[in-house]
This record gives C-alpha cells, sequence and structure tokens, in this order.
C-alpha cells in the first residue's frame, strides 16, 4: 500500500462530442499535497477536478483514491468524503449557518452531541464568531459565507478537497485571508486539495504542485519554484507573466547560474607564476585551490610583492580567510550579505568545496535592479528584493540558502577586495 | 321583508338564516378546498416531473392550458354529463381548472432554483431525493404557494357556479336570490361572503408564500 499515492490518476480523458475537454492527464498526488490547476478558460480544468467525485464522468483512464478505482464506487458516498466548494459558495439559503455546515455529518448520521461540537468547532476553524451558527447565509458577507463553504467541505473530515475558483468573485483582502485559512488547513491538518484556479498568484502562493493546463493537455506539472525557474515552454511563461519571472528572479536564481569564470591558481605554485597569471589576466587578486580544485584562500598583489623574495610557494603567504557562497544557494538569500559587505566579488564552490567561479558585484545589483523594477526607489526596492511579494516561494529557499551560505562565524571572513579585473 | 332598504334586509336575512349562510360557507369552501388540494397532488409532481423534462412541459403545460379555456358552465355542464349531479362534479372541475397554476408554478419554481446550490448538494453526496426534499422543494415553496393561491381564488369562483348541479355552497343561496321576487339581499347574501372568502384566501396564501419567499433569498 505504500507505494500507492493518495490520490492516483491515470490517462485521464473526457471528451463531449467532438470536443477533447481532457485528453490525457496524470498525475499521482501524496496525501497532504497542495494542487492547483491552472490555464486559461476552457482548458479542462473544471472537468478534470470534477471527474475525481464523479459529478462528471470520464470518458476513459482511471481515478483511484488510496488505491480505489473511484468509477467501482457508490457516487453519493464517494462524494460525502470528499469536500466540495465552488466559485459561487453554495449555501443553502433556507439553513441556518449551523444546518449548512451539518450537512454531511447529517447525511452521514452522526449523533446530535458530536454534531453540535462540530458545528462549534468548524465555526471557530472559519475564525467567525460562534453565535453566527444561528443565522442565515443572507446575514453574512460574501467572504464570511465562503468562510462557511470552505469549513462546510471540511466538517465530515473529509480528507482530500476540491475546489474551483472558490476565491474568483471576492475582494483581494477577503482572497488574502481566505488563502491563508486554507493553506493554514493543508498544513495545519494535513489535508489534500485540488484546486483550480485563473490566478497565478494565488497558485503560486498556495500549491506543492502546480499543474498548468492548455487545450485539456497537461503542460507542466512542477513546484511553484521549479515553474518559475523552469517554464516549460512559452505558453507557461506567458502565464507566469514576465513581471512576476523578473520579480521572482532572486529567490529562484542560484548563485551558480550567474557565476563567472574564476581566475585561480594552485597553492603550490610559485610567487613568481601567480605575479605572471595575474599579469597576464589584469587581475590583482587570485583565489587559491588545492590541486583538487578545492578553495583554499586567496592572495593579493600587496602581499606577493610584501613576501616576493622571502617566500616561496603561494600557500605559504595566502590569506586563508575567504567568504564565499555555495553555487546552490538562491540570489536573494546571499544578496543581502554580500552587498553590505561590501565585497566586490565572491567566490562560488559546489558541496564538495570546489571552486567552479565568482559572482561579481555588478551581475548581482542588475538583478535586484531588474526585480524591483526600473521605476522603483531603492529603498523601497531593497525590501522587496528580500521580503518582497514572492518570498512566500522562496520559504524554503531561504533555510537552504542559509545553510548553504558559507556557515563559518564572521571572524573568520576576510575581505578580497580586489579578486576582480583591474580595469 | 317589504319597506326595508336594501342593506336592512341583508341585515335580517343574516339574522335569520345565519346558521344556514355560514354551513354554505363552510361547504363552499371545502368543494373548493378538496379540489385545490387533488389538483396540488397530482400537479406537484407533475411539475416537478416536467421541469426535468423538458420536452414534456410544452405538452402538458399547453393540455392544462386548454382545460383552463373551457368556460367554467361549459365545463361543470360537461363533467355532469358524466357524473351526473352533486358535490363531485364541482370538485373535479375545481381539480381540473387548478391544475395549470399550480403545475406551472412548480415547474417555473424548480426551474429557478440557483444551480450553484443544487450542484453544491449534489458535490456533497445528497441523493436525488435529498435534493428535492431539501433544496428544491423548500426553495421553490414560495413560487408553488403563488400557484396554490391563484388555483383556490378561481376555485372559489367556479364553486359558486358549481351549485346549479346541486353541490350546494354559496351559490345556492345566490340562485335563490335569482328565483325569488326582489331577492337583491339574498343574492348579496351569497355573493358577498363568496367575494369575502376569495379576499381572504388570497390575503392568507399571499402571506405565506412572502414568508416562504424570505429565507430563499
Ligand atoms: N457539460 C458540457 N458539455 C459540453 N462541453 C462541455 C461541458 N462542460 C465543459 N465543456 C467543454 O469542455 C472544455 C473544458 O471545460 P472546463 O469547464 O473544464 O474548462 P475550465 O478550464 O474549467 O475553464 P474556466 O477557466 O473557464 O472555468 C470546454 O471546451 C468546455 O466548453
Ligand atoms: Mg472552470
Amino acid at each position: 500500500m505504500a507505494l500507492t499515492a493518495f490520490l492516483e490518476i491515470s490517462h485521464l480523458r473526457k471528451v463531449y462530442g467532438d470536443n477533447v475537454a481532457v485528453s490525457d492527464f496524470n498525475i499521482s498526488v501524496e496525501r497532504g499535497e497542495f494542487i492547483c490547476f491552472i490555464g486559461t478558460s476552457g482548458s479542462g480544468k473544471t472537468t478534470t477536478m470534477r471527474m475525481i467525485n464523479r459529478m462528471n464522468e470520464p470518458t476513459s483512464g482511471t481515478i483511484k483514491i488510496n488505491g480505489e478505482d473511484v468509477t467501482k464506487m457508490d457516487p453519493v458516498k464517494l462524494r460525502r468524503r470528499i469536500g466540495y466548494v465552488i466559485q459561487n459558495i453554495g449555501l443553502l439559503p433556507h439553513l441556518t449557518i449551523k444546518d449548512n455546515i451539518l450537512m454531511v455529518p447529517k447525511m452521514l448520521k452522526w449523533d446530535q452531541k458530536r454534531m453540535d461540537e462540530r458545528a462549534v468547532e468548524m465555526i471557530k476553524m472559519a475564525e467567525l464568531p460562534e453565535d453566527y451558527l444561528d443565522r442565515y447565509p443572507s446575514e453574512l458577507s460574501g467572504g464570511q459565507q465562503q468562510r462557511v463553504g470552505v469549513v462546510r467541505a471540511l466538517a465530515a473530515d473529509q480528507e482530500l478537497i476540491l475546489m474551483d475558483e472558490p476565491f474568483g468573485a471576492l475582494d483581494p483582502i477577503t482572497r488574502d485571508a481566505l488563502q491563508d485559512l486554507v493553506k493554514d488547513l493543508q498544513e495545519r491538518l494535513g489535508k489534500t486539495f485540488v484546486f483550480v484556479t485563473h490566478d497565478m498568484d494565488e497558485a503560486l502562493k498556495l500549491s506543492t504542485r502546480i499543474v498548468v493546463m492548455s487545450h485539456g493537455e497537461e503542460v507542466q506539472v512542477d513546484s511553484p519554484e521549479e515553474i518559475l525557474r523552469h517554464p516549460a515552454n512559452k505558453f507557461v511563461a506567458d502565464l507566469i507573466g514576465e513581471d512576476r519571472l523578473i520579480q521572482a528572479k532572486p529567490t529562484i536564481t542560484t548563485v551558480g547560474q550567474i557565476a563567472r569564470p574564476a581566475v585561480s591558481i594552485v597553492q603550490t605554485a610559485t610567487l613568481r607564476e601567480a605575479l605572471t597569471l595575474m599579469h597576464k589576466t589584469r587581475v590583482d587578486t587570485l583565489l587559491v585551490t588545492d590541486p583538487d580544485g578545492i578553495l583554499r584562500g586567496y592572495v593579493d598583489l600587496e602581499v606577493i610583492n610584501d613576501h616576493f623574495r622571502t617566500a616561496d610557494t603561494v600557500e605559504s603567504v595566502m590569506n586563508p580567510k575567504v567568504f564565499y557562497v555555495r553555487q546552490s544557494a538562491v540570489i536573494s538569500d546571499t544578496v543581502d550579505r554580500i552587498l553590505k559587505r561590501g565585497y566586490r566579488n565572491v567566490p562560488v564552490v559546489d558541496n564538495a568545496g570546489k571552486l567552479t567561479g565568482i559572482v561579481t558585484r555588478a551581475a548581482l545589483v542588475d538583478m535586484v535592479y531588474d526585480a524591483l523594477g526600473s521605476g522603483t526607489s531603492n529603498d523601497d526596492g531593497q525590501d522587496r528584493s528580500t521580503d518582497g511579494p514572492r518570498t512566500d516561494i522562496g520559504t524554503t529557499d531561504v533555510k537552504e540558502g542559509a545553510h548553504a551560505v558559507d556557515p563559518t562565524p564572521d571572524d573568520k571572513e576576510e575581505v578580497p577586495a580586489n579578486n576582480g579585473h583591474l580595469s | 321583508m317589504q319597506g326595508m332598504n336594501l342593506w336592512q334586509q341583508l341585515v335580517y336575512y343574516f339574522t335569520h338564516n345565519g346558521q344556514y349562510i355560514l354551513d354554505q360557507f363552510n361547504r363552499h369552501f371545502l368543494i373548493s378546498i378538496y379540489g385545490v388540494i387533488i389538483a396540488a397532488i397530482v400537479g406537484i409532481p407533475i411539475g416537478v416531473y416536467i421541469s426535468r423534462h423538458r420536452h414534456l412541459a410544452a405538452w402538458v403545460v399547453g393540455a392544462a392550458n386548454v382545460i383552463q379555456t373551457v368556460p367554467s358552465l361549459a365545463m361543470v355542464s360537461i363533467i355532469m354529463l358524466g357524473l351526473g349531479l352533486g358535490v363531485n362534479t364541482v370538485i373535479l372541475t375545481v381539480f381540473l381548472y387548478s391544475l395549470l397554476p399550480i403545475i406551472k408554478n412548480t415547474d417555473t419554481g424548480m426551474r429557478n432554483v440557483n444551480p450553484d446550490i443544487l450542484d453544491a448538494g449534489k458535490g456533497m453526496g445528497m441523493t436525488r431525493w435529498q435534493i428535492l426534499r431539501q433544496i428544491e422543494l423548500p426553495l421553490s415553496l414560495s413560487v408553488i404557494m403563488a400557484g396554490l393561491r391563484n388555483a383556490l381564488v378561481l376555485a372559489i369562483g367556479v364553486t359558486a357556479i358549481g351549485s346549479f348541479v346541486g353541490a350546494g355552497g354559496l351559490g345556492d343561496i345566490i340562485i335563490r336570490g335569482t328565483n325569488a321576487t326582489s331577492g337583491g339581499a339574498i343574492i348579496l347574501a351569497g355573493a358577498l361572503p363568496t367575494a369575502l372568502m376569495a379576499i381572504i384566501s388570497d390575503g392568507v396564501l399571499g402571506y405565506l408564500e412572502r414568508h416562504f419567499a424570505a429565507r430563499t433569498q
């Protein structure tokens, strides 16, 4: 059983007459994932989602929940196990909020005490006052009604929740609050969500994986970071939008991607060799590696000058206290440290400590500048580059990044002030 | 009764024949109500059915419409040929006249239920029967009630005409009045309660209709 995914959709196809609404849909969803379907209108998002609880019957293909084929289940029983939230809320106007919340528990014939408790629990989860339970839907605002719509889908302990553009009709502030609510439910309660949306920001904020759809086909299925980093094609890139791609750059681009070749020398080389190399490549600082290419330190022109007659190898005069970053670190996590320290260049190493290049201050500044949009003022911009709208995607990156950057304390670091081209 | 004006005559008639008028009033009301209730029992399911089978709707409503266009006097007479004199003839007539408003309003009410609510109900796992009982009927109740109201008001009129086949009711009093010399007061003694019954029925069912509508917004 461990090998079967929670929700397994394979070769799912739905045809209306000549119109292929969904052509060959495959996905394997683990418990606790938050899957967003995004795509242009008519791309088959709703159709695909509704086949999961058999509101639409597939033309062919299979859908399995916990290894059980849904088409072999009683649709009514199946639907009672799956939460369902639609854009237009669909609360029953003639029932109180409490009766609305308890619709599925009632169908499942829970005892009254358990239902009373559950109603209170759910209204709290919706962050609404308890006395709202006795109100009618028309006495609530649209946003409050949809809060009830969301918790109604959880009231019977449903593990899988389907949502079709649930927040599409809400104002941005209410939408934001409800997004936080569902994200919290997914993270805290481990519920699995399949969520249809038109809104890329919403998909990026909520998803563990995004399914990009076009004309009934899956174009790309990936994590938000991966979609931003490597849009599968122009369609996906257009859907994300140039602004978002540029803005997201610092959070998704790794140091390795913008690194340039470094000028380095092995530690066994003589000072004369070092000087020759400096002259030839017109730099005043050299990075020093061991024969395996592992970064060991740096030497600059001043040191060579001071020790030219007394010392023999580079190793004996190099400064081993060098600040470096790992190539897998994300720009947004390193940019602050690099810019604040005033380094012009920082060596980049791979996981083994091998020198792979340098990042220049100029390249970093360019990227941050782009991400902010050239019109924004510098102060405003500084904020957005680190805490801006896309840090939510980057959350995990930030943590990884923090480790990826040289973990050595400050006292070990030195400024390789001029490891750059002289000109 | 000579020497009294119409109003005095009316009061006189009421005071001396109060029980008789009340009996006829009740009889009249019951005949109308029976006809409407039977029509509701038959018509509401038909309305529900045609709301789901659109191709039948035109036929069914068309047939009910044809019934409606037959003048009530002609209808009572035709039915009398089959059922003879008596109350059943009138109840059947009332039943036939009530069908159209009840079927039509049930159909309209059912079709006007917000499809999102139906989708949500189905998506949460309601059976078809539960959807009908707990969503569609409650939400179309006010429209169905409006149909019943139309039907009942219509029925009260039809019942008055039906008295001439010996079914009784307030129409009886009116017929007596028309047969008596200077029976204007007697005619009024039958006609006024008939009008009053129609107005009150209309008001009460109208109130219920609004009451049900309030919770379905
Ligand atoms: N009941 C239906 N009968 C016929 N065609 C349908 C039906 N439902 C959907 N379609 C067609 O299937 C295709 C996919 O529709 P679907 O509703 O899944 O799109 P969607 O991605 O949800 O679009 P939107 O973003 O506009 O909601 C469309 O071409 C649509 O016209
Ligand atoms: Mg849709």
